[in-house]
């Protein structure tokens, strides 16, 4: 089953599976409302810590860290793969499906060996989300630096 | 409560519109992925976003798009106290906590479990 293999193709394999167009009367409800609850999490862990102290943003961090832990979590106990197979992009979108893009390969290809299975695989995906993510905010600070913007 | 409503119809909704992006244009996950925190970056430097997390909350900052916004908000605030320097250190800056816990627990969490075993 692809839970034995879950590469990069594999995981689109899967999500392609748990999607198909033609059932999208299924697949939308479904990502709204598992990608909703992880959110409502989210705001729960928020309350929880703002309670404990913490200011906003260092809240806010909190919570990023917290989720990315559960999902890294979950993912090792092939919990999150199995939910990901139903719910597509509501445990895609959330910052615990980046987590889970990470620690699946890097798992996966653990036997090609630790520095260029592992280690290289954790970045499969996390490398371009963050080449990308980060080019765009230097972008946007070399408009902003420009403009006065800021 | 009604921050919990909120947060769950917005970010129910940013996801929503990933898996019409899935279904419909067949973007793989990872393209969905990158697209996500680029569009929040962008959302972040037009000023849009951050009303969304007043409004939102976890429903907002949960996504990935949160995620790119806090890159431009990062980076912003990071030219505001180092000047030039920031266009550079600030995205990751701002960042860093989430980036580093998915580096240090996802190493963790590969090294300890073993591929493929279902639980």
């Amino acid at each position: 089953m692809a839970q034995k293999k879950i590469t990069q193709q594999a995981y689109q394999e899967m999500t392609k599976q748990a999607s198909p167009p033609t059932r999208s009367y299924l697949t939308i409800p479904t990502a709204f409302a598992v990608g909703g609850l992880i959110c409502v999490l989210g705001q729960a862990l928020l309350g929880i810590y703002q309670s404990m102290g913490l200011e906003k943003d260092a809240a806010g961090t909190a919570v990023s860290v917290t989720l990315v832990f559960l999902s890294a979590l979950f993912t090792g106990l092939k919990l999150y793969d199995k939910l990901a197979k139903y719910a597509g992009a509501g445990t895609l979108v959330p910052i615990t499906g980046f987590a889970n893009a990470m620690v699946s390969p890097a798992l996966e290809f653990k036997s090609e060996g630790l520095v260029l299975g592992l280690g290289a695989k954790l970045f499969t995906i996390a490398g371009p989300v963050i080449v990308y993510g980060v080019s765009a905010a230097a972008l946007y600070g070399v408009i902003a630096y420009l403009f006065g913007l800021y | 409560m009604e921050m919990y409503l909120k947060a769950f119809l917005i970010g129910g909704l940013i996801c929503a519109v990933g898996q019409v992006l899935i279904d419909y244009t067949g973007l793989t996950p990872a393209r969905i992925l990158v697209s996500f925190v680029v569009a929040g970056v962008a959302l972040g430097a037009l000023g849009l976003y951050q009303p969304l997390i007043d409004f939102a909350g976890a429903g907002a900052t949960v996504p990935l798009t949160g995620f790119g916004a806090l890159l431009a908000k990062g980076t912003v605030e990071a030219i505001r106290e180092d000047g030039m320097l920031g266009i550079l250190s600030g995205g990751l800056s701002a960042a860093g906590a989430g980036i580093g816990a998915a580096v240090v627990f996802g190493f963790l969490t590969a090294l300890i479990f073993k591929p493929g075993d279902k639980m």
